[in-house]
C-alpha cells in the first residue's frame, strides 16, 4: 500500500481529464458515476492506507521523479506520509465524497454537469497533492491548483455577470498572499538550499536561533500565504463573495478543506515557526481578530451562505489561534470537526436552496422544522457543533484551542475571554439562523424534500459531527507534545458555560421573543452598528477605496495614453507643418515663381552682403 | 563717340522693345518685338567688340529659336479669342506684386553694379581667339552642350511625336 | 573697334534692366508661350553681361559662356514648345493656373 499512494491523486486527477476531454458525450449517469467513484475510490485506499498505518505507525517518503533540476535545485515529485497528511487527506476524500454524492443531485438539472465534476475532482486532486508534498515546490502547485479549481468554480455560473466578479475577487485576493509566500520560499531556498519540507526544517534548527530575523520574516511571508487561501484579516474579503458559486462547492472548498490549507501550511511547517515567535503571536492575534470580527458580522447577515461564510473565518480564526499559542494538535483536530459540521452546514443550506426555488434570505424561509426533517436534524446537530455544545465534536476542538490558549504566558488569558466572547456569538448566530430558518411561521413552501442522495451524505456527516470529538488523530509523532499541565477546573466550567449561555440567549431572542431587542436595533447607535456589522466592517468599502478606486483612475488614465501623447505631439507638429507646407504647394505656377523671386533677392542681398560688403 | 551714342541707342531699342514684348497681347506681335529687342542686344554684342557673338544671336536667336515660336503659334492658332483672354489678364492687380519683387531685385542688382565700377575699355575679342578656346580648353564643355542639344532633340520628338499619334488616334476614332 | 570706352556699368544696367523686365513678364504672365518669351529675355540678358565681361577682360570665356546659353536656350525651347502642344491638346488652354495637379 504504502508504494501505490500516488495513485491517490491520480485517480481524481484522470477522472478530472476524461470529464474534460470526454464529458459532452457522455450520459448525466454516467458523469456522475464517474466523478464519484472517483473520489470514492481515493478515499477507499486513503481508508486503507490509514488501517495500515495505524498498525505499524510508519511514515513513508515516496519519491517519483525529479520534477526539475537547476544549479542544485532538485525538486522532486515526491510524497511524505505522515498522521498529519492522513488527517488532511481522510479529510479530503472523506468528505469530498460525501460532497460528490450530494452534488450528484443537486446539479441534476445542470446542463454543465461534466464541466463541474471535471473542476471538482480536478479540486480533490490539486489539494490531495498540497497535502501530500514532500516539498514547498510541489505544494505551491497543488496550492495554485487548488486555486484555479476554487476560481473555476465560484465562476461556476458564469452567465451572470455578479458571479464573474466574485471570482475573479478570490482569485485576485488571495493571489497577494500567494506572492508572498513565493517569496517566503525563495528566501527559505536562498538562506537553507533547499525546500523539502523535513530537510528544511532540520537545517533550519541548525542554522537559526530562535527569534533569528530571517525566520521571521520568512515564517511572517509563509503567514501571508496562509492569510490569503484561509481569508484571515485583512485578505478574508474574498471568502463571502465566494459564495456566488454552487452550495457544495461552498461546503468541499470554501468550509471543509481548501481554506485550511492555510492551517495545514502553518501546521506543516511548525518546525520553522518554533523558532520565530513573533511570527506564533502575530498568527495568534490575526486568528483571534478574524474570530471576533466575523462573528459580529455573521450576527447581522440575512443571506444563508454568508452567515456560514463568515462563521467559516470565524473558525479558522480559532485554527490560527490555536497555531499561534502552539496548541499545533488542537489546531488541526478543529480543523477537522470543522470540515465534519461546517460540510454539514453547507449542504444542510444547500438542501434547502435546491428545495426553496433558490432563496437565500434566512427571513423568507422559517418553519421548516416539519417540512425538511433529514435537513433540519442535519443543522441542528451541525449548529451544535459549530456552538460547541458539550458532547458534539466542535466542543473538544475549541475546548482544547480554549484551554491551551489560557496557558499562554501575558497574553493568554486575554486570548482566551475573546475566544469566549467569540465562542458566546457563534452560538448565538448559529442558533439564530436555526430559529429562524426552522421554527417560527412558514414563509416559503418547499417544491420536494431531500433524495436519497442528498440524504445519505448528511446523515453521515451528522454522525462524524456527532462523534467526530472522539477520534484520536495520529499525530502526536508529528508535533511536540504540550506539557500536559492543565489550568484551574473554573476556567474549563466557564469554557463549556458560555456557548449554552449564546444558545440560551438566541432561544430567548428569536424563538420565544422573551428578550425584545428591538429597541436596541432601532437606536441611532444600533442601527449604526448593524449596518456596519453587515458591510462586514466596511472593509469591502474600504478596500475599493483604498485600492480599486484609484487603481481604475490609474487605468482611465492610462487608458488615454497619456506617454504617447507625447509622441502624438510630435506627429501633430509633423502634421500642422504639411498642412502649411502644402498651402505653399499650390500648383500655381506664379506663386512658385515669384517665391523663387523672393528667394533670389535674399541670397542676392546676403552673398553681397559678405562678399562685396554692400547693402 | 559715334559708337557709345549706338550703344545708347541700342540699348534704348531694346529695352523698349523688351518692355512692349512683354506687355502685347498678341503673340505674334509680342515675337515681332521680341526679334527686336534681340537684334539690338546683337547690336551692342557688335559694339562690344564681340562680332562673332553677334552674329550668333542673330543667326540662331532672332532667326531659328524664334521661327520655332512661330511655328508653334501657327499651330496653336490661337486668334482673336486668345488675345481678348490676354488682355483680361493682364490687369494691375495682377502684375502690381510682380512688380514690386522685380524693382527689388533691379533695386539690388544696380547697388551691386555700381560698387564694381571697373576701368572703363573694351577689347575685341576675335571669332578666332573665341575658336581656339572653344575648342581648347573648352572642348568638354562643347560635348557637354552637344549631349544636351541631343537631350532637347529627343525630347522634343518624343513629346510632339505623342502629340500628333493621339491627335490621328482620335480622328480615327471620330470616324 | 579696339579700345571703345563704354562703360561696363552701363552696360551691366542694361542687363539688369533686361533681366528684371523679363522676370516681370514671367510672373506676370499666364499663358505659356509669353512664360517662355520671358525666359528667352532672361537667357539672353544674362549672356549680355557675360559677353559685356568677357568684352572688358579681352578674354574669350565671355563669348564661349554666351554659346553655351545660347545652347541650352535652344534645347529649352524645343522641349518648351513641344509642352506647349502637350498642354493646349490635354488641358485645352494655355493657361498655367489650370495645369496644377501638382497641388499638395
Amino acid at each position: 500500500m504504502s508504494e501505490t499512494i500516488w495513485l491517490i491523486p491520480l485517480i481524481p486527477l484522470l477522472s478530472s481529464v476524461t470529464l474534460m476531454l470526454f464529458g459532452s458525450r457522455l450520459k448525466v449517469s454516467q458523469i456522475g458515476i464517474l466523478g464519484v467513484a472517483s473520489v470514492g475510490i481515493a478515499a477507499l485506499l486513503t481508508l486503507l492506507l490509514a488501517v495500515e498505518f495505524m498498525q505499524n505507525q510508519q511514515v513513508i517518503q515516496l519519491s517519483l521523479w525529479t520534477w526539475m533540476e537547476v544549479a542544485g535545485f532538485a525538486p522532486g515529485i515526491s510524497f511524505y506520509f505522515d498522521g498529519l497528511t492522513l488527517v488532511m487527506m481522510s479529510v479530503i476524500t472523506g468528505v469530498g465524497f460525501l460532497i460528490h454524492l450530494f452534488s450528484t443531485e443537486f446539479m441534476e438539472k445542470d446542463p454543465s454537469y461534466a464541466r463541474y465534476f471535471a473542476y471538482l475532482n480536478m479540486f480533490v486532486a490539486a489539494m490531495l497533492v498540497l497535502v501530500m508534498a514532500d516539498n514547498l515546490l510541489l505544494l505551491y502547485l497543488g496550492w495554485e491548483g487548488v486555486g484555479v479549481c476554487s476560481y473555476l468554480l465560484v465562476g461556476f455560473w458564469y452567465q451572470h455577470n455578479a458571479n464573474g466578479h466574485a471570482a475573479r475577487k478570490a482569485f485576485i485576493v488571495t493571489r497577494i498572499g500567494d506572492t508572498a509566500m513565493a517569496l517566503g520560499l525563495l528566501l527559505l531556498f536562498t538562506q537553507l538550499g533547499t525546500l523539502d519540507i523535513q530537510t528544511m526544517v532540520g537545517e533550519a534548527n541548525r542554522t537559526w536561533q530562535v527569534g533569528a530575523t530571517i525566520p521571521t520574516i520568512a515564517c511572517l511571508l509563509l503567514v501571508c500565504g496562509a492569510v490569503g487561501k484561509s481569508a484571515q484579516l485583512p485578505l478574508h474579503t474574498w471568502l463571502p463573495d465566494a459564495m456566488a458559486g454552487p452550495t457544495p462547492v461552498s461546503a468541499l472548498i470554501h468550509a471543509a478543506t481548501m481554506v485550511t490549507a492555510g492551517v495545514y501550511l502553518i501546521a506543516r511547517t511548525h518546525g520553522l515557526f518554533l523558532l520565530a515567535p513573533t511570527a506564533m503571536t502575530a498568527v495568534a492575534i490575526i486568528g483571534i481578530t478574524t474570530s471576533l470580527m466575523a462573528a459580529f458580522t455573521a450576527l447581522m447577515q440575512t443571506d444563508i451562505k454568508r452567515i456560514l461564510a463568515y462563521s467559516t473565518i470565524s473558525q479558522i480564526g480559532y485554527m490560527f489561534l490555536a497555531l499561534g499559542v502552539g496548541a499545533w494538535s488542537a489546531g488541526i483536530f478543529h480543523l477537522m470537526t470543522h470540515a465534519f459540521f461546517k460540510a454539514l452546514l453547507f449542504l444542510g443550506s444547500g438542501a434547502i436552496i435546491h428545495c426553496l426555488h433558490h432563496e437565500h434570505n434566512i427571513f423568507k424561509m422559517g418553519g421548516l422544522r416539519t417540512r425538511m426533517p433529514v435537513t433540519f436534524w442535519s443543522f441542528m446537530i451541525g449548529s451544535a457543533a459549530l456552538a460547541a455544545l458539550p458532547m458534539t465534536s466542535g466542543f473538544f476542538s475549541k475546548d482544547q484551542i480554549l484551554l491551551q490558549a489560557y496557558q499562554l504566558p501575558d497574553i493568554g488569558p486575554g486570548l482566551w475571554m475573546a475566544g469566549l466572547l467569540g465562542a458566546l456569538l457563534t452560538a448565538i448566530y448559529s442558533f439564530r439562523l436555526v430559529f429562524v430558518v426552522f421554527f417560527g411561521k412558514a414563509n416559503t413552501e418547499p417544491d420536494k424534500d431531500t433524495g436519497w442522495r442528498m440524504a445519505v451524505p448528511l446523515s453521515v456527516l451528522c454522525l462524524l459531527a456527532m462523534i467526530g470529538g472522539w477520534f484520536m488523530i495520529p499525530v502526536s509523532e508529528v508535533f511536540p507534545a504540550s506539557d500536559g499541565s492543565h489550568p484551574a477546573h473554573w476556567v474549563e466550567y466557564v469554557s463549556i458555560s458560555v456557548p449554552i449561555v449564546g444558545v440560551l440567549i438566541a432561544y430567548l431572542i428569536f424563538y420565544s421573543g422573551r428578550l425584545n431587542i428591538d429597541g436596541l436595533v432601532s437606536s441611532t447607535l444600533g442601527r449604526r452598528l448593524g449596518q456596519f456589522w453587515l458591510s462586514g466592517w466596511g472593509i469591502d468599502w474600504f478596500y475599493d477605496r483604498l485600492f480599486v478606486k484609484p487603481y481604475y483612475g490609474l487605468a482611465n488614465v492610462l487608458k488615454s495614453e497619456p506617454i504617447d501623447a507625447i509622441y502624438g505631439l510630435i506627429v501633430a507638429i509633423n502634421q500642422t507643418f504639411n498642412h502649411w507646407l502644402s498651402v505653399a504647394q499650390s500648383g500655381r505656377m506664379r506663386w512658385y515663381l515669384a517665391s523663387m523671386v523672393a528667394g533670389l533677392i535674399l541670397v542676392i542681398t546676403v552673398a553681397a552682403n559678405l562678399s562685396v560688403g554692400v547693402l | 563717340m559715334l559708337e557709345i551714342g549706338f550703344f545708347y541707342i541700342a540699348a534704348t531699342v531694346a529695352l523698349v522693345a523688351t518692355v512692349m514684348a512683354m506687355t502685347r497681347a498678341n503673340a505674334i506681335h509680342a515675337l515681332i518685338y521680341l526679334i527686336v529687342s534681340l537684334l539690338a542686344v546683337a547690336v551692342i554684342f557688335f559694339l562690344i567688340g564681340a562680332p562673332f557673338a553677334a552674329a550668333l544671336e542673330i543667326v540662331i536667336y532672332a532667326g531659328a529659336i524664334m521661327v520655332l515660336f512661330v511655328f508653334v503659334i501657327m499651330m496653336l492658332n490661337l486668334g482673336e479669342k486668345g488675345d481678348k483672354q490676354e488682355r483680361q489678364w493682364l490687369q494691375p492687380s495682377i502684375w502690381a506684386g510682380p512688380a514690386i519683387l522685380s524693382a527689388v531685385l533691379l533695386l539690388e542688382l544696380l547697388i551691386v553694379i555700381s560698387q564694381t565700377a571697373g576701368p572703363v575699355s573694351v577689347t575685341a575679342v576675335s571669332a578666332k581667339e573665341v575658336g581656339l578656346a572653344l575648342f581648347g580648353p573648352y572642348v568638354l564643355a562643347v560635348e557637354i552642350a552637344s549631349m544636351l542639344l541631343l537631350a532637347g532633340l529627343v525630347g522634343s520628338f518624343h513629346l510632339g511625336r505623342r502629340y500628333l499619334e493621339r491627335d490621328n488616334l482620335e480622328k480615327q476614332g471620330d470616324q | 573697334m579696339d579700345g571703345l570706352n563704354i562703360p561696363l556699368n552701363h552696360i551691366l544696367l542694361v542687363s539688369s534692366l533686361l533681366f528684371s523686365i523679363g522676370m516681370l513678364g514671367l510672373m506676370i504672365r499666364r499663358n505659356i508661350i509669353f512664360i517662355l518669351m520671358s525666359l528667352e529675355v532672361m537667357l539672353n540678358a544674362a549672356a549680355l553681361a557675360f559677353v559685356a565681361a568677357g568684352a572688358h577682360w579681352g578674354q574669350p570665356d565671355g563669348q564661349i559662356v554666351f554659346m553655351l546659353i545660347l545652347t541650352v536656350a535652344a534645347a529649352e525651347v524645343a522641349v518648351g514648345l513641344g509642352l506647349v502642344l502637350q498642354v493646349q491638346k490635354r488641358f485645352k488652354t494655355l493657361d498655367m493656373d489650370h495645369a496644377n495637379r501638382m497641388q499638395g
